[in-house]
């Protein structure tokens, strides 16, 4: 005899077939070269490139080599400027945008730079910046100096495109919620004794935090990773973590080190999507706790009221 | 237009919505700024100073309770920002959670609380700052008819024990004449009528506010005599909606031949299977067939369609007593006849158009 299902399970069964293409494809294209790359780093390397079938923990030792520890400190607090400088920016923009009556059309004009190639953004980048470039050859114009500037290569530039590049990614997620926050909450508070930024401090930023764990990882982890950016207006001492893994792939050909290195960025962003997956779990939880307290107070409450009685 | 609140004074703004009563109430604590006119308090322009520096606080009327934090948090808020120390605040914070008695919640996040319950969150955290001045923004229009009877009762107790002036806003005309020491009537951006609710709803000054509060008869009418009647005067007006003269008493002498709206409350309309026997001598009879009665529980409404050319209808109201001249029951189709005496109609002004 055939057993019969019930709906619900059914339903799971065909939720699991409709998403077997998508599992196939991202066990292809995604699982199986990370855990290549994780096998890689745990071999030992080849002489002309490519790895020899070998356990060693060679390619981790080696990343402690000071001039690797440099580029690490270096792309971390490249990575952590350029995201703060990313989110200051984008909480202005989203809550202007949020209160716009142009939404529509602001929102557009965030999105029109991701139609264009982000090489050739960052190459209008190098003619705005460079000796005889666009903001030099303005202030000469204008008799502020009388030689070009030093504004490209070096970490300052660096700093300045990565912002450019990743700024949507943090308006985007931030104008969302700026835009679903109650605005009248800030008039309260501005009544309650608040001056502007205080309401802003203390009751925007609260409630808007969703919005700003989003940005911080949507721009944190690309920038961490980041490789064209440093190499095309970065100057010598602008090497990040990602030019490294290009170099050692290319160049010195020491492919267990660039899969370590792989994987220390892997890890880093891993940690950045735990703490905010259990940010929002934390908070999810903290009311599903609250609301069952009151519940069981309620109960209690009506257990005491018909015991009197 | 200006108007004077007193002290401690329970004061309602009252109008229809778009009328204008909530932006009036936001220019007074500060969130919106007028193109002119001037807002004084103590005899001092407020107008420069931000929402923070007025002695004002608000209740709004969708309570804008802050989620992030727990009811004692909320009400906490103003203190913890003037710095005010730890013990003073937790004083404090259960003192007022306790005046609108809410001890069992404190530590509930707003998204908890009943409707109710966020309302008196929101009354303790605008009275923590011991303001002296208590803006309510149409405080109880998001609650069932039920608990907005009870909270009413409880904000009028609460007025009663802290003893600052409310502003008190709404388009619910019973709320206000409930509660409130004095009405204003707005409509249209314009304040209409300011007296106590005894004399918005018994001496309506436009024929706005004596639709707006309460519902009434209204008909155009020209005055043809006006003769002195004990204290008042005895008016004599020609309506032609009602097909004849009716007598109606007002405290000011009127011109003879002004044009004014002649307005009877169908409270004050009695109806009755055969003609009404009284000895008032000032009785307005007319004779018609029920158009439509409305039960309505405690009371019935009404439509009389007069037996005349115009064939008005006169709305009346009847209680469900059981009085012995009440007559047989009226139902759907009967002749009845209406009638009310001089000194309970009365003639407004039709100075809103």
């Amino acid at each position: 005899m055939r057993k019969l299902l019930k709906p619900r399970e059914r339903e799971q069964m065909l939720g699991t077939a409709y998403a077997f293409p998508m599992g196939i494809w991202f066990t292809l294209f995604f699982t199986i070269p990370l855990g290549i790359i994780v096998l890689y780093s745990f071999l030992k390397r080849g002489l002309y490139g490519g790895v020899e079938w070998e356990f060693t923990l060679d390619a981790y030792k080696q990343m402690f080599n000071p001039s690797f520890g440099r580029v690490v400190i270096r792309t971390l607090w490249i990575s952590v400027l350029a995201t703060l400088g990313c989110i200051l920016i984008a909480i202005p923009c989203g809550y202007a945008m949020a209160k716009s009556k142009y939404q529509t059309v602001l929102l557009f004009l965030i999105i029109i730079p991701f139609w264009t190639n982000s090489l050739i953004r960052i190459y209008a980048w190098i003619s705005i910046l460079s000796t005889e470039g666009f903001v030099n050859s303005l202030l000469i114009k204008l008799g502020l100096i009388d030689q070009g500037l030093k504004l490209i290569y070096n970490n300052g530039a660096v700093v300045l495109v990565l912002i450019y590049m990743y700024l949507p990614f943090a308006i985007l997620p931030l104008f969302t919620t700026i835009d679903k926050f109650d605005f009248s909450l800030l008039d309260a508070a501005r009544d309650l004794g608040a001056s502007k930024l205080e309401a802003i401090i203390k009751v925007m930023f609260p409630n808007i935090k969703s919005g700003l764990s989003t940005a911080f990882i949507f721009t944190f982890i690309p920038i961490f990773g980041a490789y064209t950016v440093p190499l095309l207006v970065g100057g010598k001492d602008s090497t990040m973590i990602g030019n490294i893994i290009v170099d050692q792939v290319s160049k010195t050909r020491n492919w267990p080190l660039a899969s370590a290195f792989s994987m220390v960025l892997t890890f880093i962003s891993l940690v950045g999507v735990f703490w905010m997956l259990y940010n929002g779990k934390r908070e999810q939880m903290q009311s599903k706790k609250t609301t069952q307290q009151s519940l069981e107070q309620n109960i209690k409450k009506h257990h005491l009221i018909r015991g009197e009685k | 237009m200006s108007v004077q609140i007193k002290k401690g004074e329970f004061f309602s703004l009252l109008g229809p919505s778009g009328c204008g009563k909530t932006t009036l109430l936001r220019i007074i604590a500060g969130f919106d700024y007028p193109d002119n006119g001037k807002v004084e308090f103590d005899g001092k322009d407020i107008l420069p100073l931000a929402p923070d520096k007025r002695q004002s606080n608000t209740v709004f009327q969708t309570y804008a309770l802050f989620p992030h934090l727990t009811v004692y948090e909320n009400i906490a808020f103003p203190l913890r920002l003037k710095h005010v120390d730890k013990e003073e605040i937790d004083k404090k914070v259960k003192e007022y959670v306790h005046l609108v008695q809410l001890d069992d919640h404190i530590t509930k996040k707003p998204s908890m609380l009943s409707g109710g319950q966020k309302q008196r969150v929101a009354i303790a955290r605008a009275l923590i700052n011991e303001p002296r001045v208590l803006l309510l923004d149409e405080p109880l229009s998001a609650l069932d008819a039920k608990l907005r009877q009870n909270l009413l009762v409880e904000l009028d107790e609460l007025h009663d024990k802290v003893g600052i002036t409310f502003i008190y806003v709404t388009h619910d005309q019973s709320e206000a004449l409930s509660v409130s020491d004095r009405i204003a009537v707005m409509n249209k951006g314009k304040v209409l009528q300011i007296g106590t609710p005894y004399e918005i709803y018994e001496a309506p000054a436009t024929r706005f506010v004596a639709q707006f509060i309460g519902e009434s008869n209204t008909f155009p009418c020209t005055v043809l005599s006006c003769e002195p009647y004990e204290n008042e005067f005895m008016i004599k007006v020609d309506v032609p909606m009602l097909g004849g003269t009716v007598s109606v008493t007002d405290y000011d002498a009127l011109e003879v031949g002004s044009k004014l709206d002649f307005t009877v409350r169908p409270e004050k309309v009695r109806i009755t299977s055969t003609p009404p026997r009284s000895t008032n001598k000032e009785l307005n009879t007319y004779k018609g067939i029920v158009d439509e009665p409305v039960y309505s529980g405690f009371q019935s409404k009404f439509y009389v369609r007069l037996d005349n050319e115009q064939k008005s209808i006169v709305k009346v109201f009847k209680q469900h007593t059981a009085f012995l001249d009440d007559g047989p029951e009226i139902d759907w189709r009967d002749t009845v006849y209406v009638s009310w005496t001089a000194t309970d109609g009365y003639l407004v002004k039709d100075t809103d158009r």
